[in-house]
């Protein structure tokens, strides 16, 4: 299938480009930009005039539920959701039901998710089995069998001992470790940033140095090991500060952010919409400055999704029964589109698909996000004016609760392109 | 969203919490209440504001005192009380919050006072309620996690009404566990509402929630230097499982330090009341002395309870233009 988009807005941050160009696909992989290649005939040409061009987004938090949660979601229900909303590689987190411990596991996920034709998906191994944080997994087997790094999901490790050696087997095949930084007493059980609204609402807190004990002790790690390591999901202005001097210090650390505390704080969990039950919490306001903050000069290397899919019996009760978690694949786009709007900036919309593209490529180590020419053909076209109101009939994920319910968002995804092939449009 | 506790002219529509009340309905609620608490006092306990209205009291989480004393308050407004003990029925089966409040709105309920150990269930209840446009329905929050129990702070203001008329030079002193008490949480709002000039909690580092000052309230964790000169004292019930732990060693040093002795008493104004919300620990947080003294106001509290709850409920139900 030969492709030929003409008269689009490419803007690809990899390689500094926001004009008007053609971009023409062959056998999967970007075969031209601006000019054909000789003698290319395209089986088919995509008008996208008025749109933007830009590299299918890589999202580096999706949870797709499978194995083990399908009454959550589907794999066929978030692999569309993922097109829909222009992300062409995903990567998942082990939590699954079995957890990703086992290769065949992996191995099946892979399968099963190449034979949907639609996005990629990289899943997260466990870091150790069950996520027990007693003992490791089998990395080397795990990553031939397609992971591509490590992680504990949600579950903290209590014993730094076994996050030492964790960090020590990693390194000695030079794989990354994703972590969220949290530490397994302070703030457990907490449902909401311990803050005044968390104080006036009797919920109880997970307070910011739950984020910053747990960084502090994975820093001295990552000096004592060398290991790389990816914090996922900062929540705090304390954290990011951290995050920044590693960083300015030379620790190979990378991190991302979830894209809702982008734009939310723990003030709209206004009379306690479950919706706005996250993990880690919606925090301040001056935490959500400084994750904008940090978008803009570079401490924040990607922002994900965040995506987890919860259905209406976890969330239809009371604030701390509920599940945490909101759907994310389908908002991605339109929710950096408004950071990026919010900077008054013409290059922020470079900024913010990098952030969604090439620069979250980079932390996982993945071959996307990148148009130029012999690269994957994964392309998005999307319409950054046209709007629409965020509710479940708009939705393809299972996942229907977002704190983003009833808005109105710019940004429609026209066509995704996944390996050179049409994998959605509208 | 919107306030769910008030109707779009402004009017009760669900009592959620004290927090977002206007005076106004505060002060209506506290002068309705007034107008009832005569009537315990007459041969014939009943007034017949809400007859043929059913109450359900859904009781998550165990309560007899205030149980009993919503029943009491339903019946002496002639409406039918239904009481339903949920822990040991319907959620123990499987089945949802809101799905028992379907069932129990098919059989006709007019008004749900709901207790439960989650801080915001009513208000997923009143929610629910508004999405399936069954306006007639009412919820009465009687007590949701460390969130709020608003009857409770209502009647609270009652008795510091009834003793000390006038809130706007008072100093109020809450002392004990106000990290996890809703009591504590309702009566700060309370107060502010009405205009108390000075709010002192009193307690252990370990007991206060973080940014309490941010509700309005001076924090004191000696309990001689926060009792001085209060006009009114309001001790907090410590729940056993909390006196020995990560939060405190154990009772005998929580009554050395936060204990209300005649002693400590002797350092508030000398007309200074004591209230508390019951069930009191003698020799915990409050020695009998002082418990059975001149100055406690306790079972006036009681009394005055149903007073307030059926001011609350008679509004509700529209009873009591």
């Amino acid at each position: 299938m030969k492709l030929h988009i003409q008269h689009g807005r490419l803007v690809d941050p990899a390689n500094g480009i926001d004009a008007v160009r053609d971009v023409f696909i062959d056998g999967g992989v970007i075969a031209g930009v601006g000019a054909a290649p000789d003698g290319f005939q395209a089986d088919r040409v995509i008008d996208a005039t008025g749109l933007v061009v830009a590299p299918g987004l890589v999202d580096l938090s999706a949870r797709l539920r499978e194995p083990g949660y399908e009454f959550k979601a589907t794999l066929e229900s978030e692999m569309r959701a993922a097109v829909q909303g222009g992300v062409t590689s995903l990567v998942c987190p082990p939590d699954t039901d079995p957890v990703l411990d086992e290769p065949g596991l992996v191995e099946m996920l892979k399968h099963r998710a190449r034979n949907l034709l639609q996005a990629h998906v990289h899943p997260l191994g466990a870091l150790t089995m069950g996520l027990k944080g007693e003992a490791l997994t089998e990395m080397a087997e795990l990553t031939e069998a397609g992971c591509i790094g490590f992680s504990q999901a949600e579950v903290p490790i209590e014993d730094t001992n076994v996050l030492l050696r964790a960090l020590q087997y990693a390194n000695t095949f030079g794989y990354t470790v994703w972590l969220r930084p949290q530490d397994a007493h302070i703030g457990a059980g907490g449902i909401a940033h311990a803050g005044p609204l968390a104080s006036r609402l009797g919920l109880s807190g997970v307070p910011v140095m739950a984020e910053t004990i747990a960084l502090h002790t994975i820093f001295e790690l990552v000096r004592a090991t060398g290991a790389r390591v990816h914090l996922c999901r900062m929540s705090s202005a304390a954290g990011l500060d951290l995050v920044r001097a590693a960083k300015k210090e030379g620790l190979p650390v990378t991190c991302d952010v979830g894209v809702h505390h982008l734009h939310m704080t723990d003030a709209d969990i206004g009379f306690f919409d479950s919706n706005a039950r996250l993990t880690p919490p919606l925090r301040s306001q001056r935490d959500r400055d400084a994750i904008r903050a940090g978008l803009l000069d570079g401490t924040v290397d990607a922002v994900c999704s965040d995506h987890t899919p919860v259905d209406d019996d976890e969330k239809l009760l009371p604030f701390g029964e509920a599940s945490p978690g909101a759907t994310g694949l389908e908002l991605l786009l339109s929710l950096m589109l408004k950071w990026a709007d919010d900077q008054h900036d013409p290059s922020a919309l470079t900024k913010a698909l990098a952030k969604v593209g090439i620069d979250a490529a980079r932390v996982a180590g993945l071959p996307a996000g990148d148009l130029a020419v012999g690269r994957a053909a994964d392309v998005v076209l999307f319409d950054p004016a046209a709007r629409w109101v965020v509710n479940g009939a708009a939705l393809a994920s299972q996942g229907k609760h977002t704190p983003f319910l009833g808005y109105e968002l710019a940004g429609q995804v026209r066509v995704t392109i996944v390996a050179g092939r049409v994998a959605y449009e509208r | 969203m919107l306030n769910p506790q008030l109707t779009k002219n402004g009017e009760l529509q669900h009592l959620l919490s004290i927090e977002g009340l206007p005076k106004s309905i505060v002060n209506h609620i506290l002068d309705t209440a007034s107008s009832f608490v005569s009537i315990s006092d007459r041969e014939v306990k009943k007034v017949p504001l809400m007859r043929g209205k059913s109450v359900f009291n859904l009781f998550f989480e165990n309560s007899t005192r205030t149980r009993t004393t919503f029943e009491i308050a339903s019946k002496r407004l002639s409406a039918d009380v239904i009481n339903l003990n949920i822990q040991a029925s319907s959620a123990s089966k499987g089945e949802s919050l809101l799905d028992t409040i379907d069932n129990l709105s098919a059989m006709h309920a007019d008004m749900f006072v709901v207790r439960h150990a989650q801080s915001g269930a009513p208000y997923l209840i009143a929610k629910h309620l508004i999405d399936t446009k069954q306006s007639h329905v009412h919820v009465v929050n009687a007590g949701d996690g460390r969130h709020a129990h608003p009857t409770q702070g209502l009647l609270d203001m009652y008795t510091i009404r009834h003793y000390k008329k006038d809130f706007t030079n008072l100093t109020v002193a809450i002392v004990g566990d106000i990290l996890h008490s809703r009591v504590a949480r309702s009566d700060i709002h309370a107060l502010t509402t009405l205009g108390v000039p000075e709010i002192r909690a009193i307690a252990p580092h370990t007991l206060l929630p973080g940014a309490l000052e941010q509700m309005g309230v001076r924090v004191f964790t000696n309990m001689d230097e926060g009792l001085k000169g209060v006009d009114v004292i309001i001790m907090l019930r410590l729940q056993s499982e909390r006196m020995s732990g990560a939060l405190l060693p154990s009772a005998q040093e929580y009554f050395k330090s936060y204990g209300l002795t005649p002693e400590r008493l002797a350092l508030a104004h000398p007309d200074a009341i004591v209230m508390h919300p019951g069930p009191m620990n003698r020799g915990v947080e409050i020695d009998s002395a002082v418990a059975d003294g001149p100055q406690a106001v306790i079972l006036p509290q009681v009394t005055f309870g149903i007073a307030v709850r059926m001011a609350v409920m008679s509004i509700l139900a529209g009873g009591h233009a």
